[in-house]
């Protein structure tokens, strides 16, 4: 009754190729965005904001990148974190060198560095597939990581291996790290980002780049014959997700911790988005989204369930039964739907045009 | 029957020869090509057809012999070269890209096309978007012709095996090719799609003056569609001629029937 699409009738190609071509669907996403950039701000304490919020719209951004590498041009990576920790220490490197610079082009460069290093460690994908280019570009992953612990370079000689961002703004005094960063303003600056780059993402694989990845992907030879080169495209994936989680480290580090350390880049971080694109969807925008939600947010929701619900359970119970319940839910995700949360938020959909008169 | 407008010589295939270690698939094969006609390839299974196909789509590099293309003489096309040059092909066993839907399939088949950089894609906006618009009334000229509007936005995995064969020879349309392979288009089809896929042939042969190299199974098929065919056996070229003519040949017939020893 609701949601269909009956009756909407697109008279452009320019109208059907839109990216929400429903009309319902383009209400929607207009009230999450009012939600995101209005509501949230002015509802969340800076609890919500800085230690939720923060968290999980970057790794969504860095998700949105793997997502593309893995769900859409079909390149298993566990290299995330070691390109998230080259976009960190990149714009660390740049803003020291230039404190002129604004701080959305110290992102771009340090997006574009992590690009350039995602290309170089891309180029085995040619020869290599599967399982086995995973363990390869967890080579990168370790070689990364270990490069920023060795160097002193990259740290500037700190002593202790951490070092944090210089305070920065976006315009006048709206500092967006450093110690006088408001949580709103991180926030809000972080959310201007991640649905940039989302909206840049959704175009590019909509577009003739989009489908070359899903060929690769789907059927490596038949994409050959129709004329797609195989290395070019596999690098061009690698350089897109690359410059994405450049970002996202680059974010982390600056906006979100305030501190540039390899340690949160480790491989953990890396299996950690991995899980949130497979949970959430692979090959799908709305995917990087879900999964880095149930990935953040799930676990901050269990371990506060009990006390909401007024069960008094000791904390470290607390946190083994948060263990547990977590890990049964991606379990029963995984069973009732393999492609993720995106394809059940799909099928939903398929549901709601016909409901509630399903026949 | 119609007339036929068949032209010069376009693609010369000279002393092919390939092996796969000991094995010869293909064994000093010759033949050529004219502009605008229906030539076939026939042979029992293992003949080495599928073969002479990734040979001319520059999948196998044979060790000995020369193809002529576009005046060009070379001992093995390259895969990508192929492509720009306007050989496009379908498969014997379907090779579409299966997550996608039958539009993005058959736009994918233009890729070569799109001249957008990825950073005007990424913004949608100019040249990307009138790329796309354009590129998509082109594909929706080959949806009509090959009339699969019903299924345009349907995954193409989903789609039955029949629909699927057409999706990929509208996916190899979509290039415009020159020539065009098939590889057994019609496998696996009832009598009615049989009939419907022979009609595409045609019209795609007369229509848009495409030359068509077939590989097909059913002999009723290939004897009425094809203007010359070559029968290979085991790696060796048979016979080479009109339907009449190779229908006719003693060596084909023993071939196909067997010989009395």
């Amino acid at each position: 009754m609701i949601y269909r699409e009956a009756g909407e009738f697109k008279t452009s190609y320019q109208k059907d190729q839109a990216i929400l071509s429903i009309r319902q669907d383009n209400w929607f996403m207009w009230a999450i965005m009012a939600i995101a950039f209005l509501v949230i701000p002015v509802i969340s304490s800076e609890y919500w904001l800085g230690t939720i919020m923060l968290p999980f719209l970057i790794l969504s951004l860095a998700a949105l990148g793997l997502n593309v590498l893995t769900g859409y041009a079909g390149q298993l990576s566990l290299g995330t974190g070691g390109f998230m920790a080259t976009g960190a220490f990149a714009a660390y490197k740049i803003a020291i060198a230039f404190p002129e610079l604004h701080i959305v082009v110290v992102m771009l460069m340090s997006g574009l560095i992590a690009a350039g290093v995602g290309i170089l460690f891309g180029i085995p994908s040619l020869r290599i597939k599967g399982f086995y280019l995973a363990v390869a570009t967890l080579a990168s992953q370790f070689f990364l990581i270990w490069m920023f612990n060795k160097f002193g370079w990259f740290t500037n000689y700190s002593s202790s291996g951490v070092i944090s961002a210089p305070p920065m703004t976006v315009f006048g005094d709206n500092f967006v790290t450093g110690p006088y960063a408001t949580p709103v303003a991180k926030y809000l600056f972080t959310l201007s980002l991640v649905v940039f780059f989302a909206l840049m993402t959704k175009n590019l694989v909509r577009s003739n780049i989009g489908r070359e990845w899903m060929a690769v992907r789907d059927m490596d030879i038949a994409a050959e014959i129709i004329g797609i080169k195989m290395l070019p495209t596999k690098l061009k994936a690698f350089a897109y997700s690359s410059f994405l989680c450049g970002i996202a480290g680059a974010l982390w580090a600056f906006v979100h911790t305030g501190s540039v350390e390899p340690l949160a880049f480790d491989v953990n971080r890396s299996f950690q988005i991995l899980f949130m694109i497979i949970i959430g969807g692979l090959g799908s925008i709305m995917g990087a989204f879900l999964g880095a939600a149930f990935i953040v947010l799930l676990p901050i929701f269990l371990s506060n369930a009990p006390a909401m619900f007024g069960f008094n359970i000791s904390v470290d119970l607390i946190s083994h039964i948060e263990f547990m319940v977590f890990g049964a839910l991606i379990i029963f995700f995984l069973i009732v739907e393999p492609h993720g949360l995106a394809r059940l938020w799909q099928i939903l959909k398929e549901k709601l045009r016909l409901w509630p008169f399903p026949y | 029957m119609y007339e036929r407008n068949i032209g010069e010589v376009v693609l010369e295939v000279k002393n092919i020869s390939l092996s796969f270690g000991a094995m010869r698939v293909l064994n000093n094969i010759s033949f050529n090509v004219r502009q605008g006609e229906i030539r076939s390839i026939i042979g029992p299974n293992g003949a080495g057809k599928s073969s002479m196909l990734n040979v001319l789509n520059g999948f196998y590099h044979p060790q000995e012999g020369t193809i002529t293309y576009r005046g060009e003489t070379r001992s093995q096309m390259k895969v990508h070269k192929a492509a720009e040059q306007g050989i496009a092909r379908t498969f014997q066993n379907i090779a579409l890209f299966k997550g996608m839907s039958t539009l993005d399939n058959i736009m994918t088949g233009r890729n070569l096309k799109i001249k957008a950089n990825i950073l005007q894609q990424a913004i949608y906006w100019g040249k990307a978007q009138r790329e796309e618009i354009e590129h998509r009334k082109k594909v929706e000229g080959i949806i009509d012709f090959l009339e699969i509007q019903a299924i345009r936005k349907t995954p193409v995995g989903r789609l039955p095996y029949g629909m699927q064969k057409r999706v990929e020879l509208g996916r190899a349309l979509a290039a415009e090719p020159e020539i065009l392979l098939l590889d057994e288009p019609m496998a696996g089809m009832n009598v009615e799609e049989k009939e419907d896929m022979s009609r595409f042939v045609l019209d795609i042969n007369d229509e848009f003056g495409t030359t068509i190299i077939l590989i097909e199974h059913d002999m009723g098929v290939v004897m009425d569609l094809s203007d010359r065919v070559i029968v290979l056996d085991y790696g060796l070229q048979l016979a080479d001629g009109s339907p009449d003519e190779v229908r006719s040949n003693q060596k084909v017939i023993d071939a196909y029937l067997g010989v009395a020893h």
